[in-house]
């Protein structure tokens, strides 16, 4: 170890806001980096099953719709 | 030869050669990364001159070498482009720019908060620092002009060309120390000489450079499968993978 003691580390001689500076915006730049990538190909492999989701259900329903496709007939009175 | 050409430039194909070195390029990339700066802020030896404000030399000189090979290898993927429309070099391009960015951001931020200490100001328009600055600046113009294109092929060959001008400024960038009078120290590391400082100070810095390369390598490999499942979306194998329940 290059530090008698550990507040020594912290301290760096007077250099340690600098050093601590750099590491921690470092960190948290790489982290979050990194964090938001895997957040963003979760959302879009929920995008595509929840478009093919949608797409099935349309084309279903399409089905549904156009086998009872016959007229009703309503006696509606002229009088 | 030709094969493997073709292969390289099958989505489905990298998709699955991604998948396969991403845990490797993680953990490697974790481990080399951590080692070398646990190594540089605890166990290397201070320096004579600078004393201890030299420890931010173990994120500067890893994200500033990252900054401009990740630019490198985004004009080699816009040749690719242009001469050869393969989609996968798009996908490349579209997928680091962000990363560069925030690695020029870095490598920027971290060497004023170097300066401060060392030559008294945080910030000086001499040519290493305005040179990477503009770097900074095309990393931002690429992503932007991407966004403003909605069609996929023009936005491709825009960026490209833009890719392509910007190059330039990569050499700019590294004989600058050499060309011009600039506060800013020489190259650390030269692939022709022996590095001038001891082995304490240099193998825990190329640790740490090997690492973010090799995470650098997994975000890249991530960003790009993300970008093909959006642009591959309508295709069979990408409609297997999404319902196969992989998210």
């Amino acid at each position: 170890m290059a530090f008698d003691s550990f507040s020594a580390f912290l301290v760096m001689e007077g250099h340690g806001p600098y050093v601590w500076a750099c590491y921690g915006v470092f960190f948290i730049l790489l982290v979050t980096m990194m964090v938001w990538s895997v957040r963003r190909h979760k959302a879009v492999i929920e995008y595509c099953r929840r478009g093919y989701e949608f797409r099935a259900g349309r084309s279903g329903q399409q089905v549904v719709r156009g086998a009872p496709a016959a007229f009703t007939r309503v006696n509606v009175s002229q009088d | 030869m030709w094969q493997f050409f073709h292969k390289l430039g099958s989505p489905k194909w990298f998709f699955g050669i991604a998948t396969r070195l991403m845990p490797w390029l993680l953990a490697g990339g974790i481990l080399l990364l951590v080692a070398g700066i646990v190594w540089g802020l605890a166990f290397a030896p201070r320096d004579y001159l600078q004393g201890n404000s030299y420890r931010i030399i173990f994120i500067h000189v890893p994200t500033a070498f990252l900054a401009q090979s990740v630019y490198i290898m985004m004009a080699v993927a816009a040749v690719v482009t242009l001469v050869w429309r393969m989609k996968l070099a798009d996908v490349f391009v579209k997928a680091v720019a962000p990363v560069g960015l925030v690695l020029t951001f870095l490598a920027l931020f971290t060497g004023a908060v170097w300066g401060k200490p060392t030559w008294g100001t945080w910030w000086i328009w001499d040519a290493r620092l305005t040179s990477m600055l503009i770097l900074l600046f095309l990393y931002g113009g690429v992503i932007a002009l991407d966004r403003a294109i909605n069609d996929e092929k023009s936005a491709a060959r825009a960026v490209a060309v833009l890719v392509l001008v910007g190059v330039v400024n990569i050499p700019i960038i590294k004989y600058s120390v050499e060309w011009w009078n600039t506060l800013h120290q020489p190259a650390t590391f030269k692939l022709t000489e022996k590095p001038s400082m001891p082995a304490d100070m240099w193998v825990p810095l190329l640790l740490s450079v090997l690492g973010l390369y090799l995470l650098f390598g997994w975000l890249a490999c991530l960003r790009m499968q993300t970008e093909i499942l959006l642009r591959e979306q309508r295709t069979r194998w990408v409609k297997d993978y999404v319902t196969a329940g992989r998210g």
